[in-house]
């Protein structure tokens, strides 16, 4: 299942003004996080949602802590049993970035964000060798530990645990063939 | 009897501390008037700071008008009248408003709730925008991240205070230290103050030194929070950031200390104890115009 979710009409909806933009303040920051929420909670067991940030002015840090980190960390952590929820960020632009990238500094976190082109790449906390995986799944598409360990000319042991852990924090997608980098799909491959 | 509160020719964040000292021996419930008559300047510090005074009064406070007609004529243009009349009875010549002044950025504008901050966000963006690549030759990216301070500065009332703020932002010369063009933002509130707000933080635990220095220091330096969400904290340290990479100066007032994080073409001093003590929160931030070799 996939969604799109347009943060400025979100925005909109939660504080009842057309001319508001700017995603500011830390109650309005909670009400929008509860509007996807309250989305999300229809979705199946696995769902990739699109955060559209495309009509956003700006995020200050304590709207992007509570849109972006507590969005990511309760989706990250396992008290949400077996429904599985993966983000790409959409139209994230400089303008968005610094209080995104405070936030995930802040928490440790990571995310896809879709770049300019289509193509995605992650940001924020990542260690080298997640870093690295995350990249060879995107360019293999569906992708076996086997096959990973193969291209990274590494152990598959050592490619499960990397894989388990970018799974953990959603950063990829666990199927019964195999698995896939968010922002992954759709993408052609050899 | 009324005690005369007599406000400095050139009111600033630190000609505002002889008005704090003078109040310091009244009581909250006495009769005062603010005699503003021989002030010829105010920051916008000076302006809200003012208007936080009146909120302090129990008893009612008289205000005389600048006898300046120019003065008056100013501080009428940044709005200070209008909120003035609610807190003071004011006296003297309070001349109407009329037209926008170019130089304020932002006129003095209530901050209560959510909705005021997103109001104020809204309102100096495009302004902003135009101000700091044109006046200040800082570059127009910077804008956003001027905006995100605006708005996390302006926060501070509304999730701390316990009560309502003002804010304005405004443009001027600074000659006496910098010599060169500055954008100011003030924020001042007659709220619980940082002592009080951390203290509030459930199981905290108070060191032998706690007073309103060192929750200075724990809020602005370390990011402290009454809150225990690990989340919180990120909207000074941000400023903080903001401002170090525009070579700007952030000072807090806070109960009865001040603590500024200091660049290198001010003289201030980083820590202020034992002030006369003034109830809420005074924050000021200052960005200079940028000159060559400045940071980008």
């Amino acid at each position: 299942m996939m969604m799109h979710i347009d943060l400025s009409s979100v925005l909109r909806q939660t504080v009842s003004c057309e001319l508001y933009s700017n995603l500011v303040t830390r109650p309005t920051g909670a009400a929008v996080r509860a509007q996807i929420e309250a989305l999300l909670a229809d979705a199946r067991e696995r769902s990739l949602t699109v955060i559209d940030f495309s009509h956003v002015g700006m995020i200050d840090f304590s709207c992007a802590d509570e849109v972006v980190a507590k969005l990511l960390l309760r989706t990250t952590s396992s008290e949400r049993g077996e429904r599985e929820a993966y983000f790409l960020f959409r139209g994230v632009t400089d303008d968005h970035w610094d209080a995104i990238e405070t936030v995930l500094e802040r928490h440790r976190l990571a995310l896809v964000l879709e770049t300019d082109d289509g193509a995605a790449r992650i940001v924020g906390i990542v260690g080298d060798g997640e870093r690295a995986a995350w990249e060879k799944v995107y360019e293999l598409g569906r992708t076996a530990p086997a096959d990973l360990a193969t291209a990274l000319g590494a152990d598959e042991s050592d490619a499960v645990e990397v894989l388990n852990t970018l799974h953990r924090r959603r950063l990829v997608m666990r199927t019964e063939e195999g698995y896939i980098a968010v922002g992954g799909i759709g993408i052609q491959h050899d | 009897m009324t005690s005369v509160i007599t406000v400095p020719p050139s009111l600033d964040d630190h000609t505002f501390e002889q008005v704090v000292e003078q109040l310091a021996s009244v009581p909250p419930d006495a009769k005062v008037l603010i005699d503003a008559r021989h002030t010829r300047w105010a920051s916008p510090y000076g302006l809200t700071a003012l208007l936080t005074l009146g909120q302090t009064r129990e008893e009612r406070a008289a205000f005389h008008a600048p006898d300046a007609e120019e003065t008056a004529s100013y501080w009428a243009r940044t709005g200070f009248f209008k909120y003035a009349e609610e807190l003071f009875d004011l006296h003297g010549s309070v001349p109407r408003a009329r037209g926008g002044e170019s130089s304020v950025l932002l006129e003095i504008t209530p901050v209560v709730k959510s909705e005021d901050v997103h109001e104020v966000v809204g309102r100096i963006q495009q302004k902003a925008q135009q101000i700091l690549a044109k006046e200040l030759n800082i570059d127009a990216k910077a804008t956003v991240g001027f905006a995100m301070t605006l708005s996390e500065v302006c926060q501070n009332i509304v999730e701390h205070a316990g009560r309502g703020g003002w804010v304005a932002v405004q443009t001027y010369t600074w000659r006496k230290r910098l010599g060169r063009r500055v954008v100011v933002i003030a924020v001042c509130d007659a709220g619980c103050g940082f002592r009080q707000s951390l203290e509030s933080a459930p199981g905290r635990v108070r060191s032998d030194r706690w007073d309103d220095a060192e929750a200075l220091e724990e809020a602005v330096v370390r990011g402290v929070s009454r809150f225990r969400d690990p989340g919180r904290g990120q909207g000074l340290a941000g400023v903080r950031r903001y401002v170090g990479r525009w070579d700007g100066k952030v000072s807090v007032r806070s109960g009865t200390a001040r603590i500024a994080i200091v660049p290198s073409w001010d003289d201030d001093v980083p820590l202020l104890e034992k002030l006369a003590p003034f109830p809420g929160s005074q924050v000021q931030v200052t960005i200079p115009e940028r000159v060559a070799g400045g940071p980008r």
